[in-house]
């Protein structure tokens, strides 16, 4: 960033503007970790880091590094997409392990398979 | 054509990607990436015969549309419901019946529904179509199984044939 300071101030202003609002957005999916009560809904909080967190934060990246090389650099779009990817399959293995071990102990909150059951009278 | 090139999207979005990951496009980089591009379809070829058929390019971009403002506005929903200080919302288990079972498709829509905060999918009947979904926020049980087969999985089944 040695010359973070040359850039041109129509282009810092958004730069500065981008990497605030993912670290902010990154920041409460965290929080949430914590406030979110439930397992399941604890599940939910991280998705805001790895949805329009990292699109933020790879799209000042572009514009900070295309605007400084004078030129397109847009191989952050590859985080992107690698990121969207590959979190269905964490957020699933996750889940479907709470899913498992939940039925196991005969909880009562998630339901017993995929297809709904007719509540019991 | 087809022996050397069994899934020519597969393989072009291998080869830019290698040279996206090197930033040039210099002879010896992109020979190394088209050999890599090459054994790339090759494989997939073996694991997995038959190559999906994509729909119109304008049912693509109006999905991809769709699904950034869902995101968007799904963001800022759940920071909502992070930050609102007494308990305002209403979490829960949804159920919700898929016509949809092309492999790739289903594999689409998990990447869709795990991106947009507030819905998590956790399991998946395959036999009877049965997707079981935790939704952080919900309104009513019906209307999310709506949205869910009105937004993505129609234009998902119009993009998969």
């Amino acid at each position: 960033m040695s010359h973070a300071a040359d850039l041109p101030l129509f282009v810092a202003i958004p730069v500065a503007l981008l990497v605030l609002a993912g670290a902010v957005l990154t920041l409460i999916g965290s929080l949430g970790l914590i406030r979110l009560k439930s397992f399941y809904e604890r599940l939910h909080a991280p998705t805001l880091g790895t949805s329009f967190g990292i699109a933020c934060t790879l799209l000042a990246s572009i514009l900070f590094f295309s605007v400084q090389q004078s030129r397109l650099v847009v191989h952050e779009v590859l985080i992107g997409i690698l990121v969207v990817i590959t979190t269905p399959v964490t957020l699933m293995l996750v889940g479907r392990a709470a899913l498992h071990r939940d039925r196991q102990e005969g909880q009562q909150e998630v339901p017993p398979s995929a297809a709904p059951t007719s509540p019991p009278e | 054509m087809s022996r050397i090139l069994p899934h020519p999207v597969v393989s072009a979005a291998l080869f830019i990607m290698w040279l996206l990951m090197n930033q040039t496009v210099s002879p010896g980089p992109a020979l190394v990436g088209a050999v890599l591009a090459l054994l790339g379809g090759w494989a997939l070829a073996l694991l997995r015969p038959g190559r999906p058929r994509l729909g119109p390019a304008r049912a693509v971009l109006r999905l991809t549309g769709v699904v950034l403002v869902d995101i968007a506005r799904s963001n800022l929903a759940v920071a909502r419901v992070i930050l609102s200080r007494q308990k305002s919302h209403y979490s829960s288990f949804v159920h919700v019946q898929l016509r949809l079972r092309n492999p790739q498709a289903l594999a689409i829509l998990a990447c869709i529904l795990t991106a947009a905060p507030g819905t998590a999918w956790i399991e998946f009947d395959p036999e009877e179509g049965w997707l079981l979904l935790h939704v952080l926020d919900l309104p009513d049980q019906d209307s999310w199984a709506h949205i869910i087969q009105n937004r993505y999985e129609k234009p998902l089944m119009e993009i998969f044939p």
